[in-house]
């Protein structure tokens, strides 16, 4: 037989995504591990970002007292809830992207297990970045359910707020799965946590309005995927609907579709041995 | 040809300036155990990386029950049973749910994979171990559920990366016991080993490998009919090494030296045993050629710096 006819072809690490839906017995054995360490798991998650609600929200809102959203004056602990639970479900879905996800790829070696059966590598970043976004939205909803229990909102529109919290997991995780992609360990996330995840936290109007900052800062605030987020959510909790939805949805979407695309390419790169 | 199950044909690797595979071919008929020794760094795990469509080559072809690699890579996954050099166990998974989350990667339905569970339970001999998670596991327990999980989806044929390496002599027997099992139900085996007792006892063929390359291939017996003298006579103890240059060595068609010992390879042991006979300060041991001689013969002496 020619061995002309038979030369490989190598792929392009950034051709379009091949995703089928043998993702899904991925994101299965992630629910099974996760059932098994659930409870634990709750409190951790949702204990920080309630203290901190708490804390700053009766403690400095005392203080403040009311704070202005376009207008609307509104009790600063709903400002704060409405903005801390997009922070929430931002840092749930980039934990779990990072430091779990690279646990599972790199230190456990289960992609690798996975690879030897039917299962493409592309699937398996796929499972990894819906299961992140399902650990946020499980992550907002505990959160949601004592903000319910505290009566910081009792706005029907929540009902909408919570799918659009699942939409901004999704985000964040697709980000977090390009440094879990170029990763050698878990040193790294700090850079990623310290450099762009706080910086972002204090400029996206979860703690206090952008007004007051200045200009440039702003215009480099309302590119910011968080800002967006916060511009959707916070509305909702006001029983309100956001204005200009679609170009916030629109900037969601570029920073989900893309951070998926550069993170599919760069972890071929990596398992390309 | 067609009836061979795996065919690998020149397959080429390289990494910048180093080729690690070059040139590699072979085939593994239905129900054959072919077996892949070489040192470390001869290019093995890669090869079966290539086999597994995970390393792409630069050139050459992988074919697998008459599909292509890498094609047809999930159809061909999907009648195979993988062990890798490492365990890749779920650490947070009893051994039960190892299986059953293993088997949901092939699209079978729990109810199909809880029906095999028990039974690859036993062939691990793990059945009482059906609760208990790998780190509770030892060594050679982890690598008999690793072969378990590799039989999840009933395969055709196994891919065993240096399946025993690290266990100890009863947990390497056991090993080989299951081996011979499945050899024996009809299954085909593609085994990187270290060992070459492993490889005699197992292996229908050998492909001795070094530097990526196949310097030969053939049956364990007729390599080493076909490389070395039938009868070694290894020579040591103070003064050992001089004999490497003394007219003994006539009595021998072949001498080499390691370390201390003087290798003595001859068609007939008698005259040079009886030669001996007049050093008894020296300890000699006189066997049959094996294949570690055939391997050391054809891949040196010499510690791999890389290794």
């Amino acid at each position: 037989m020619s061995t002309q006819m038979n030369t490989p072809i190598h792929q392009s690490v950034w051709r379009a995504p091949e995703l089928s839906m043998r993702w899904w017995p991925v994101f299965l054995r992630n629910l099974l591990v996760w059932r098994k360490l659930a409870i634990p798991s709750l409190v951790g998650n949702i204990a920080e970002p309630l203290m901190w609600l708490v804390a700053f929200g009766y403690g400095m809102g005392a203080l403040v007292g009311k704070v202005s959203v376009d207008g609307t004056p509104v009790p600063y602990i709903l400002f704060l809830a409405s903005g801390s639970i997009c922070m929430s479900a931002m840092q749930a879905a980039s934990f779990e992207a990072l430091y779990s996800a690279f646990s599972r790829m790199h230190v456990q070696k289960t992609w690798d297990g996975i690879m030897n059966a039917p299962v493409n590598l592309d699937d398996i970043v796929l499972a990894e970045m819906l299961w992140a976004a399902f650990k946020a939205l499980f992550t907002v909803t505990a959160i949601l359910g004592v903000m319910l229990a505290l009566g910081i909102s009792y706005s029907p529109k929540l009902l909408v707020a919570w799918p659009v919290l699942l939409g901004v997991g999704i985000t964040f995780s697709c980000i977090a799965l390009i440094f879990n992609a170029l990763a050698k360990g878990y040193d790294f996330f700090t850079y990623y946590f310290t450099l762009f995840l706080t910086p972002m936290m204090f400029l996206s109007g979860i703690f206090f309005p952008l007004e007051q900052l200045p200009v440039v800062v702003r215009t480099i605030s309302s590119w910011l995927p968080l800002t967006n987020a916060v511009e959707l959510v916070r509305p909702l909790f006001m029983d309100q609907w956001p204005t200009h939805v679609l170009r916030h949805v629109l900037v969601l979407v570029v920073y989900t579709v893309a951070g998926f695309w550069i993170a599919l390419a760069l972890t071929r790169k990596r398992f390309r041995g | 040809m067609s009836e061979s199950i795996l065919s690998v044909q020149h397959l080429v690797k390289r990494y910048g300036d180093a080729t690690v595979v070059s040139d590699m071919s072979f085939e593994i008929a239905p129900g054959e155990c072919l077996g892949v020794i070489g040192p470390n760094g001869a290019g093995k795990t890669t090869t079966i990386r290539m086999c597994l469509g995970l390393t792409v080559p630069d050139e050459g072809l992988v074919t697998a029950f008459g599909l292509h690699m890498p094609r047809d890579a999930l159809a061909i996954k999907a009648q195979l049973g993988v062990v890798s050099q490492f365990d890749t166990l779920d650490p947070d998974f009893s051994c039960a749910e190892n299986l059953l989350v293993y088997g949901r990667y092939f699209g079978l339905r729990d109810a199909q994979i809880r029906e095999r569970v028990p039974a690859l339970l036993q062939f691990a001999s793990l059945t009482h171990k059906a609760n208990a998670k790998p780190g509770e596991l030892s060594g050679g327990m982890k690598r008999r559920l690793s072969l378990a999980r590799a039989l999840v989806n009933n395969p055709r044929l196994l891919l065993l990366d240096e399946p025993t390496t690290g266990l100890d002599p009863q947990a390497r027997h056991l090993m080989w016991e299951r081996l011979q099992l499945l050899l024996a139900e009809g299954k085909s085996i593609l085994l990187t080993t270290h060992f070459m007792d492993e490889a005699e006892r197992l292996c229908n063929r050998l492909l001795v490998v070094d530097h990526g390359k196949k310097i030969a291939e053939g049956a364990p017996r007729d390599l080493i009919a076909q490389y070395l003298e039938p009868d070694v006579v290894e020579v040591f103890g103070a003064g050992a090494l001089a004999l490497a240059d003394s007219p003994l060595k006539a009595l021998a068609a072949r001498t080499e030296v390691s370390g201390e010992t003087v290798f003595f390879y001859t068609l007939d042991a008698k005259p040079l045993l009886q030669a001996l006979a007049a050093y008894p300060q020296l300890r000699t041991l006189h066997r049959p050629a094996n294949l570690e001689d055939l391997f050391l013969k054809l891949t040196g002496r010499q510690i791999r710096e890389e290794a």
